[in-house]
């Protein structure tokens, strides 16, 4: 099928012959045209250009967004699992005063391997995964619009998860805090690689977080199906946008601070070292400019879970929908004046401070919008009262208590007394499992028929969110009571005369009641992967696009691209307008750009075919990394390789160059 | 004994009462809020009819507005911003006491972290009346005093919960934090910010005595070491002397000076042993003087080889560190 030559195709003068020879080499017949529905010879056509090369090569080539949403998510859970079952161990040791199960060095690890694989390894990719599995079905496309790109983060991703937890098995797991602060994780304190390769992670996790942010930002704004103006958009959607955009300001400030601090170590630079010039504040600044809107990038997905889930279990649209939107986009802007809460004990100006304490209580407004349009939904709804539901309701409770010791932290003088205590490690713990925990159960609960074509079992997951909810406040709320009674975080073990023992013995209780909880998860998804019932494409009745192909969809997502005509589609479909577009080819991966307002559509657009290079990339990427870790030269040599790669990763193929050609656009 | 008061709602000075206040505002209302918005949730579920999966979605609201629920959503999030109005002057209030606390005729002192202890130089106009302690502060009932916070090598954070809030100690930017104790007492402190392997044994006692026993502690630190009375405890102190131990510590009167470690000049005065990883008694000292690894892994004291009857010439010199 493929080419035999085509060197005499520079030579060829007239367009028509052009494309004569063209369809020779690739031994098509008249162009097919997408439109029709499923059975259809276009579909057959769409199968045949969507197609992944079965076997080990195209798993690691695949650019569908589906597979990649998905191993983003299973990823995550499994570093989620792992990270949890850390923390098992910490509140094991701290189960008893002066208790001997890991000593300091170990705990230190822990507790950094805990946070730092929690937030950079499984609350960001599992909630970026989701958005890159849903959002083009959710706006009714294709595919991401920079497919390799997605699959090359997805690769930078799962490296730099593995290169961590290989150093932490191999008794190099960073031990400076998932925060890092300088001098402790510099190079006179920070001895050895553990903090280098804490660094290497930031690097290519961040480096995940602006791919996948710029590729569903130009989905969003340039992919939707014709006629979803903005106003029309899911809300899952807008909050897709809102973090995409906050990713992108936000996590190029804690690369920087990454690589200032590794520059420190590798080069013997001075930029945190107070002797020579340098500011360990600096670093601080940095870290949480990046630190506290990532606590909202974790959040707003989870609202946005919330958002999906509500309307469709009270079994109308959402009340407020324009407020519930204008909410997140102000809680994107105000988390950006919140990072200086988390240095309330620095010598910083006082006044500053205030401000900071008054952008803290303010970011709490837009959530309460949200919150109260959430219970006009279900109030003024017909309930539909699903596992998904139960675990939003979960989340109403959880996350307004974490929520209201937020508003508490804020303030200056109480944050003093309660910073870098247990107090904030409830905090932080009701509002990161309260706001996305939560909401991404009943998120799984919800769209894995989507994900599987399978059910769930609803009897299994209403055990799994009873002991989730009762043994997670059975482990966290005594947290505050430790916090207030004087107990930091961080410490390995504590007397007894401190008289903190009981509420810790306590708290471990609950902690093991959670983990027998995610292991009914575990046991539920298993079952139902292999023997749950069929689900048909939308078993909850719900409104959105995604719902309107099969589950799990086909590679190429819709046989016919969707026609939006109302907020709700798939409850609001009329006889007499348009319900798809067709004219697109359905023999090449073709897809639709529209305007970024009105979603008119505009242009055709040709996604690119799966490839090895953005697998290769990520390798030699990696590799850079640790190389310049190792010595300086490495820092240049290193960059050789993944030139090479991103070079042939953007090399056109001649297949590409014929269908171009066919498709009558300038290669 | 080596515990303490350590509890924010059990304050022993004025920083500590008036954050104890501002918590008196903050965990009212808050619960207010939390009870009121369940209230509104069991409700909405209550009422709201049951559905399932096939039940026809009610679009209504996409054509016309919903002018009752729109009015009552709006009321609750102007109370909510009336709520964090008033909290945010609460907050703004406190800040201001904290910031009024009266400082004349405070008592100054120099507080310098280290991993994993703390040195207290209390300072005075008068050179010649400076002394300095390690991991124990006394102050005087009544009075306020400023601590000047050093750090040395890592972050660590001042924190003793029943007297005042957190203050970092950052090389290279030296910060401050004023309290006053009002009642007599032992107030127990801890680093706040991690500092790496021995962050949890790096506890702080804060001892406010009445201001004549303040005097008379003050008096005693500021003298040097006393002579040893016995033969043994003479040998101890030689031992002391041409042993690694002046290499890191010092004792006022003698030769051993140096500032690697805590001033044991008057160390048996003290309560606890490394920053309150043990008890201060004869026989612990002991033990820290063979292994301090066992007590508290990590720290920068190695392991000492010595033989019984110099173990016990040295206790009993350390013992005559009063």
């Amino acid at each position: 099928m493929s080419a035999g030559s085509l060197s005499g195709l520079g030579s060829v003068a007239s367009t028509q012959a052009l494309r004569e020879r063209a369809r020779a080499i690739v031994g098509r017949g008249e162009t097919m045209l997408d439109g029709a529905g499923f059975g259809s010879q276009a579909e057959r056509a769409l199968q045949q250009a969507w197609r992944d090369e079965p076997g080990l090569l195209g798993f690691l080539k695949t650019t569908d967004h589906k597979r990649i949403g998905r191993r983003f998510v299973c990823t995550a859970f499994v570093f989620f699992v792992a990270a949890g079952i850390l923390a098992a161990v910490m509140r094991m040791q701290l189960a008893f005063p002066d208790n001997h199960i890991v000593g300091p060095d170990l705990y230190n690890q822990l507790f950094t391997m805990h946070g730092t694989t929690m937030m950079f390894i499984f609350a960001v990719p599992i909630m970026q995964g989701m958005a890159v599995y849903l959002v083009p079905l959710l706006v009714g496309t294709r595919n991401t619009a920079f497919p390799r790109m997605t699959a090359c983060a997805y690769w930078l991703f799962l490296f730099g998860a593995l290169s961590l937890w290989t150093g932490f098995a191999l008794n190099a797991g960073a031990d400076a805090g998932w925060f890092a602060y300088v001098p402790l994780a510099g190079p006179q304190y920070g001895v050895g690689k553990r903090e280098d390769i804490w660094n290497n992670l930031i690097n290519l996790s961040e480096a995940m977080g602006l791919m996948v942010a710029v590729d569903l930002l130009t989905v969003i704004l340039k992919m939707r199906a014709p006629g979803m103006s903005l106003r029309r958009m899911p809300i899952f959607v807008w909050a897709s946008l809102v973090t995409s955009l906050m990713i992108i300001f936000a996590m190029p400030s804690v690369m920087l601070a990454a690589n200032l601090a590794q520059f420190d170590r590798t080069f013997g630079t001075h930029f945190f070292n107070p002797a020579e010039g340098g500011d360990v504040l600096i670093w601080q600044h940095l870290f949480w400019f990046f630190g506290h809107p990532e606590v909202y990038f974790i959040f707003l997905p989870g609202l946005a879970f919330v958002s999906s889930i509500i309307p469709t279990f009270a079994r109308r649209p959402m009340f407020g929908h324009d407020a519930v939107v204008l909410s997140l986009i102000a809680t994107g802007f105000l988390s950006f004046g919140l990072w200086v809460h988390h240095m309330f004990a620095t010598n910083l100006p006082e006044v500053g401070k205030g401000f900071f304490t008054a952008m803290s209580l303010t970011i709490a407004i837009p959530t309460a919008v949200q919150i109260f349009c959430w219970i006009a939904t279900l109030w003024t709804g017909r309930i539909n009262l699903r596992t998904p539901l139960l675990f939003v309701l979960g989340f109403f409770f959880i996350l307004v208590l974490g929520g209201l010791t937020g508003i508490m932290v804020g303030s200056v003088p109480f944050d003093l007394q309660v910073h870098d205590s247990y107090f904030v490690v409830a905090h932080l713990h009701y509002v990161l499992l309260g706001g996305a925990v939560f909401p991404l159960f009943g998120a799984f609960f919800y769209w894995f028929p989507k994900f599987t074509g399978r059910m769930l079992d609803e009897h299994l997951g209403r055990w799994q969110f009873w002991l989730f909810f009762v043994g997670f406040n059975v482990a966290f709320f005594p947290m505050h009571l430790l916090g207030l009674a004087g107990m930091p975080r961080r410490i390995y073990t504590y007397g007894a005369e401190t008289g903190w023992g009981t509420l810790n013995l306590v708290a471990t209780i609950g902690a093991a009641v959670i983990a027998l909880s995610v292991l009914l998860f575990i046991v539920n998804v298993v079952h139902a992967w292999f023997k749950g019932p069929r689900a048909d494409d939308n078993p909850w009745n719900a409104s959105s696009l995604e719902w309107a192909t099969p589950s799990p969809p086909p590679a190429f997502n819709f046989v016919a691209l969707p026609v939006v005509a109302s907020r709700e589609p798939l409850w609001t479909r009329e006889e007499d307008e348009p319900t798809h577009v067709s004219g697109l080819s359905a023999q090449t991966r073709e897809g639709l750009v529209t305007t970024v307002l009105d979603a008119v559509p505009d242009v055709r657009y040709s996604y690119p075919d799966p490839s090895i290079w953005p697998f290769i990339a990520a390798i030699t990427v990696v590799v850079w990394l640790f190389w310049s870790n190792m010595t300086e030269t490495g820092m240049f040599y290193g960059l050789i390789p993944p030139a090479i790669a991103f070079v042939a990763w953007y090399w056109p193929t001649r297949k590409e160059t014929v269908e171009q050609l066919l498709l009558e656009r300038k290669p | 004994m080596i515990g303490g008061v350590h509890d924010v709602q059990m304050p022993g000075g004025a920083q500590a009462q008036a954050i104890v206040g501002l918590w008196h505002w903050l965990l009212p209302i808050c619960v207010l809020v939390f009870v009121a918005v369940m209230i509104a949730l069991g409700l909405a579920l209550w009422r709201a009819p049951r559905a399932s999966n096939d039940t026809a979605p009610d679009i209504a609201s996409l054509s016309k507005r919903e002018p009752k629920v729109t009015r009552v959503v709006i009321v609750a999030v102007a109370v909510s911003t009336l709520l964090l109005l008033v909290l945010l002057a609460v907050s703004v209030m406190t800040d201001r006491a904290l910031a009024q606390l009266p400082l004349e005729n405070a008592l100054h002192i120099e507080l310098t972290g280290y991993q994993w202890w703390w040195e207290a130089r209390y300072d005075d106009p008068d050179p010649s009346r400076m002394f300095t302690t390690a991991n124990e502060l006394h102050v005087p009932v009544g009075r306020p005093v400023i601590v000047t916070l050093v750090g040395a090598d890592v972050i660590h954070s001042f924190w003793v919960p029943s007297l005042a809030g957190k203050k970092d100690l950052i090389p290279g930017r030296d910060t401050t934090v004023s309290f006053r104790a009002d009642r007599a007492g032992v107030y127990r402190g801890q680093c706040a910010e991690f500092c790496g392997y021995q962050h949890a044994k790096m506890a702080l006692f804060v001892i406010a005595d009445a201001p004549d026993d303040y005097a008379r502690w003050a008096d005693r630190q500021r003298a040097p070491a006393a002579e040893p009375s016995s033969d043994e405890a003479r040998r101890g102190r030689d031992l002391f002397l041409a042993r690694s131990c002046a290499m890191c510590h010092a004792i006022n009167g003698t030769s051993a000076q140096a500032r690697h470690a805590p001033d044991l000049t008057h160390v048996a005065s003290r309560m606890t042993l490394g920053a309150g990883a043990l008890e201060n008694t004869s026989s612990n000292r002991e033990a820290w003087i063979l292994d301090p690894q066992q007590f508290k892994p990590g720290t920068n004291m190695p392991p000492q080889n010595i033989a019984p009857q110099d173990l016990a010439a040295l206790s009993a010199y350390l013992a005559s560190l009063q």
